[in-house]
């Protein structure tokens, strides 16, 4: 028996009761988290796309599911630097009022998608992290299948979860467990201030239960998610029409 | 040639001017009356100190401890390097032979002190003097050899103490009386007897190891084992000694004299082996100009260049310390590919200016936190700081009825909007006198928010975030 043998199968050993228990991360709400079957999958790969002209709310998304999925563990921000200036760089205060501590994140500005993946691959052996978060534009090349199925091995393998956040991206095949398209929703009429932040978001695949279109409120009191109360125009969402450019 | 003293004087001369009778110093005009078909080149001593430190540059691959004698002198400390180069006469002529190759007149000589040494390598060229040799070595050496000002060494001449064997025969206080402590302090150096340590060029370290090669390398994975190598025993070194490397520099010498240094940083003390030879892994896979080996390297060299000692109370096997080092290591991994720069986290400030609010520092910085972050909203608020924060606040337009937007030529229509929060700029800090600035949270009809501004006293409005 090769050495290779031997140390998968000491690897198999030392893990007994192999296939792992699926570990899900509860987003607040709780009926909805019924259709959520428990929550969001831990070490998973979850992609969120920003609704055309709604990028900072699809921050303010992945900002919640980062805070759920990483709890008091640190967190790894990687944007691309152009996408900084484009759509404004990550504000700590901002963060700080979300109620996500900026010193549990670590920034790290790259020049190019390849850069952003690489990094995260090397950051997901590091176990000790809560969330990756990879912030993308558009749909670079290496962004494929390939690329994404590497990153959910990545996941499971070091149950450290990680979150693309799309800007400008056409939906293309990718073996996510999540995949979310989320636009700023219109505060409450009655709010004498704006009220919390909220989100029309469309869960349009979820390899763990169902998908569906909610409004979502972030809860920066509590950092959860819940309900969102009824728009003053009543707008209605738009449908999941496959793509996120729509406007 | 150069002017000294109102005239135009040699101020060096090769080895066939020299046997023609010619002198440094010598006034320009006689040097041409002696030799008609003189030669002759402006001293450019720029150019010169630049050689000399390229010269020296060369030299750092026999020790990492080279310092400049300008003008035209190098000192190495060559103790502790004979493993590697053999016997001290094996590197004496190794030096002199390759400048000598390169057709620099060069002397060389070996002694325990920089005075002794000097003056040996002028007047008595590729001598070596073993251990307390060089009260025997220099005494016959002329007084010139001490390199003193002109004037003192004209002094000794006078006296009759024409070598510096027949200087130190006089008693101490009467050298002091004569001609000062420093004079006696350069004789006993000559002796031997009182060395001051040379001022190297680059920061000297205890912590280095170096690889040399009999046949130059130049295949990149060689390279790389030997580089693991030499980190090994390095890393043995430092663990023995209970310290770690917070910055590391690997030098390759080309055969062709050609050095490239390549140097990685970390946040935390570190004397393991893997995780040096995975930094230097990331750094090599990510320089912009690639290793250019060229014909080969003959030498690669490691130096500990700023070393810390090691808390072994930090190394516990608590969870949460294990974690706060796996994510150091991360931190060092990703600075080493990406630059220092690159990797940052943000610090709070105690200001009021929203761009002011924090400090960006590289994640490798230690940083005691001398406030922490401070909620602006209060409870069952929504946030009053933006999400994304534009570094230069973008132009946009306001109109009334009904109340738009107008930012990237794109006219939002406004439904909610709150304000003004007046938050005042550092007017005392003289540098940039900035007005006290009016905020507005904006919300449009889609749902997107706003941060908008404009300075007390202008219609000019500015963008300065999005909130989610």
């Amino acid at each position: 028996m090769d050495i290779h043998k031997l140390s998968l199968l000491h690897n198999a050993l030392a893990k007994p009761g192999l296939p792992k228990a699926k570990h899900f991360v509860g987003l607040g709400r709780e009926p909805d988290d019924q259709a959520l079957k428990d929550g969001l999958r831990h070490d998973a790969f979850h992609e969120v796309f920003a609704h055309a002209g709604h990028e900072a709310a699809a921050t303010g998304f992945a900002v919640g599911l980062a805070a759920r999925l990483a709890q008091d563990k640190h967190i790894l921000w990687i944007g691309e630097k152009f996408a900084w200036q484009e759509h404004g760089m990550p504000c700590p205060s901002g963060f700080f009022e979300l109620g996500l501590d900026p010193s549990q994140v670590m920034f790290l500005s790259v020049t190019h998608a390849g850069d952003a993946l690489r990094a995260a691959g090397d950051a997901l052996t590091c176990t000790s992290l809560g969330t990756v978060i990879i912030e993308i534009t558009g749909n670079p090349k290496i962004l494929d299948l390939t690329a994404s199925r590497r990153l959910v091995l990545a996941c499971a393998q070091n149950s450290v979860p990680v979150i693309l956040l799309h800007f400008g991206a056409a939906l293309q095949t990718s073996a996510a467990e999540t995949r979310w398209i989320v636009k700023g929703a219109p505060s409450a009429a009655e709010a004498d201030n704006w009220g919390h932040p909220t989100f029309d978001v469309n869960l349009i695949r979820n390899r763990s239960g169902r998908t569906g279109q909610w409004g979502f409120a972030w809860s920066c009191d509590d950092g959860r998610f819940e309900n969102a109360k009824a728009a003053s125009g009543a707008v209605v969402s738009t449908p999941a029409n496959r793509s996120a450019e729509a406007a | 040639m150069e002017k000294i003293q109102n005239a135009l004087r040699l101020s060096a001369v090769d080895h066939v001017a020299e046997e023609l009778g010619l002198h440094v110093s010598q006034p320009l005009a006689n040097a041409r009356a002696m030799v008609s078909e003189l030669e002759v080149i402006p001293a450019n001593h720029q150019a010169d100190a630049a050689l000399l430190v390229q010269l020296a540059d060369w030299c750092d691959r026999f020790t990492p401890v080279v310092a400049l004698d300008p003008p035209d002198g190098l000192f190495l400390n060559i103790a502790g390097t004979n493993h590697l180069f053999g016997d001290d006469r094996s590197i004496l002529e190794k030096v002199i032979h390759t400048f000598r190759s390169r057709s620099f007149a060069t002397q060389g000589a070996i002694a325990s002190t920089t005075v002794s040494a000097r003056a040996l390598a002028h007047y008595c060229d590729g001598c070596i003097v073993g251990e307390n040799g060089e009260a025997k070595a220099v005494s016959s050496l002329p007084v010139e050899a001490l390199q003193l000002d002109p004037v003192t060494t004209h002094a000794f001449r006078r006296a009759g103490l024409k070598t510096i064997g027949q200087a130190a025969s006089r008693k101490r206080n009467e050298i002091v009386s004569r001609f000062g402590v420093a004079t006696l302090a350069r004789i006993d150096e000559a002796l031997g007897q009182d060395g001051r340590p040379i001022t190297p060029r680059q920061p000297s370290t205890d912590y280095w190891k170096a690889k040399s090669f009999s046949e130059p390398v130049s295949t990149l994975d060689v390279i790389r084992t030997a580089l693991q190598s030499i980190t090994a025993s390095l890393c043995t070194v430092m663990e023995q000694e209970g310290v770690g490397a917070r910055r590391l520099e690997a030098s390759f010498h080309r055969s062709d004299g050609n050095t490239r240094r390549i140097a990685v940083e970390t946040g935390s003390p570190v004397c393991t082996a893997a995780i040096i030879d995975r930094l230097f892994h990331e750094r090599l896979a990510s320089l912009s100009d690639p290793l250019d080996p060229g014909l080969g390297y003959d030498v690669i060299r490691l130096a500990a260049t700023r070393v810390e000692r090691r808390d072994h109370a930090t190394r516990s096997l608590d969870m949460k310390a294990q974690a706060q080092m796996e994510i150091d290591l991360l931190a060092d991994r990703l600075v080493a590919r990406f630059g220092r720069e690159h990797v940052v986290r943000f610090h709070p400030q105690e200001t009021h200016a929203p761009e002011d609010a924090w400090l960006i520092a590289s994640v490798q910085d230690s940083h005691k936190a001398q406030v922490s972050w401070q909620a602006i909203r209060v409870l069952h608020e929504a946030p009053r700081r933006p999400l994304r924060m534009f570094t230069r606040p973008e132009p946009v337009e306001v109109a009334q009825d009904p109340l738009r937007l107008s930012w990237r030529k794109v006219s939002r229509p406004i439904t909610h909007w709150e304000g003004p929060e007046r938050i005042a700029m550092a007017w005392w800090q003289q540098r940039k006198q900035q007005a006290t600035r009016d905020y507005y949270r904006a919300e449009d009809e889609a749902g997107r928010r706003y941060w908008i501004y404009h300075s007390t006293g202008s219609s000019q409005w500015f963008l300065h975030g999005l909130f989610a």
